[in-house]
């Protein structure tokens, strides 16, 4: 028997709802396969299972929020508990805690009343309080009532059918809307401006999330900051090579070769890719490069790359092509959310020269890649006009010391003048 | 082919990669990615949109003349035409 707890998503998370299973007891499951679907401050998250074995029990309701590590579900297993149950980032719950501590309200429902709220999908949480059983227990009553006020007025609602597929996009609640069209009937237009609260809502939480994170990484982690110019002529050189023998949909963007210069670099300076906890300096065989990604509406996500230094250039162009809309839409799965061992941040699109990262906990490094702008270079004793990039370094120095970070700056630097070697 | 038809689905394909914005706001000169916030790998996921709906290959080399609308439309029309 194993208990399949609520995964630790991020340093920067104490909570998350259930949303959805995908399984049922009796169902057989397999380590990686999607088990669940929990909405966080960064969007809706996959639940991967982490053993193979078969569902005993489904203790978690869909609709309930559920602190980092309580029971979701008891899987029927001879497995060993991985490691990886435990993601790195869970094992600072301490830091967590007062953060967790008002965000999550323990739900007193009776089990029936549970039972029926996720049977008619009605959200306990804003019953929290109301409940008119015993000790103020939401009891099946609260539910059915909260259940009749949330459709029946859903019934009559005058509603054009684009504005109502607008609202199941949007996810916006209908019922809650007053319309501006002929005879009070809701158009898109009411639909979309009802929406942007809500958007904005969740840059907030997302905001509280980041905050969290970086406050913690600023007030822990001693950083230490480098920089390097890198000439990329060779690198952009083999990059158009490249390209014009591609059609547009399988082309290449410079962040690709990039990506594997520093996943090379990581292999010959392995310290830099790992996490510190408890204390305690801990390198990581595999390689996945968190990247960091702009959200449209403010905030960023940083999911993990799997195994970059495993991948072809196609690969990782795959890689991102499926990743990046899944993070802008909230729709990544919980490994990609805890696996990074290090992260990247490149702003060049911006045209910033320099970036120097906040280290994401309990991660001990974070790269930063600048826009490639043409530059005056001396080579051979000659000037000429090369493309440039400033990369930086921002790393901990509980873990590893300027000498190190020097290397490692230098390995990206020789990697990027032979980007053609596998 | 017109230059409306041509400007929809310069429109539509930037209101994929930019959901939250309105492209018939653009002024003809303006630059896109910077006015839309559209980074390096939208504006490929546009340019892909393009190809698939107007079946124009635009090689890697001439991204530096699709900056502005003006531009733009400057340069797929004779290509959409021929």
């Amino acid at each position: 028997m194993a208990d399949f707890v609520m995964p630790s998503l991020g340093a920067d998370m104490a909570s998350a709802t259930l949303v959805k299973w995908h399984v049922k007891p009796g169902d057989t499951v397999k380590r990686g396969q999607v088990v669940a679907e929990v909405d966080t401050d960064k969007g809706i998250i996959d639940i991967e299972c982490f053993v193979n074995g078969e569902i005993e029990k489904l203790v978690a309701e869909p609709g309930a929020k559920i602190p980092v590590g309580s029971v979701m579900a008891v899987i029927k297993t001879s497995e060993a508990m991985p490691a990886a149950v435990s993601s790195p980032a869970s094992s600072t719950p301490a830091v967590e805690a007062p953060v967790a501590a008002p965000e999550t309200p323990h739900i007193h429902a009776s089990p029936l009343a549970r039972k029926i709220a996720a049977e008619l999908h009605v959200d306990l949480q804003p019953l929290i309080g109301h409940g008119t059983g015993p000790g103020g227990l939401i009891d099946r009553e609260d539910v059915e009532h909260a259940a009749e006020t949330a459709t029946a007025p859903a019934a009559r609602i005058r509603i054009s059918p684009f504005a109502r597929r607008r609202a199941a996009e949007l996810n916006v609640d209908i019922a809650s809307l007053r319309g501006s069209g002929p005879g009070g009937a809701i158009e898109a237009a009411d639909v979309e401006r009802a929406a942007k609260p809500v958007v904005a809502k969740t840059g907030d939480s997302m905001r509280r999330a980041i905050a969290a994170a970086m406050a913690k990484s600023k007030r822990e982690i001693p950083h230490y900051y480098l920089q390097t110019r890198i000439d990329m002529s060779v690198m952009l050189a083999w990059l158009q090579a490249e390209n014009q023998k591609r059609s547009i949909k399988d082309r290449l963007l410079p962040v690709v070769p990039l990506l594997r210069a520093l996943a090379k670099a990581l292999r010959d300076v392995p310290q830099l890719n790992g996490f510190w906890i408890d204390g305690e300096h801990r390198v990581s065989d595999a390689i996945h490069l968190g990247f960091a990604i702009a959200m449209k509406g403010g905030g960023l996500v940083a999911p993990a790359l799997h195994d970059v230094d495993k991948k072809s250039c196609d690969e990782l162009m795959t890689d991102l092509r499926d990743l990046i809309p899944r993070a802008r839409s909230g729709r990544l799965r919980s490994s990609e959310m805890t696996d990074a061992t290090i992260t990247i941040t490149s702003l060049g699109d911006l045209g910033v020269e320099t970036v120097f990262g906040v280290i994401y906990p309990p991660q001990v490094a974070i790269v930063g890649l600048g826009k490639i702008m043409e530059q005056p270079w001396a080579k051979d004793g000659m000037l000429g006009v090369h493309s440039v990039m400033t990369a930086s370094l921002a790393a901990d120095h509980r873990a590893t010391d300027g000498h190190l970070g020097a290397q490692f700056l230098e390995a990206l630097n020789r990697h990027l003048q032979t980007p053609d070697q596998p | 082919m017109t230059e409306d038809e041509l400007k929809n689905i310069i429109f539509s394909g930037l209101r994929q990669v930019a959901p939250e914005s309105e492209p018939a706001t653009l002024r003809p000169d303006q630059n896109i990615r910077e006015t839309l916030d559209i980074d390096s790998f939208d504006f490929l996921s546009f340019l892909i949109a393009l190809n698939e709906k107007l079946g124009v290959e635009i090689p890697e080399a001439d991204y530096g003349k699709l900056s502005t609308l003006e531009a733009m439309l400057g340069y797929l029309a004779p290509k959409v035409a021929a």
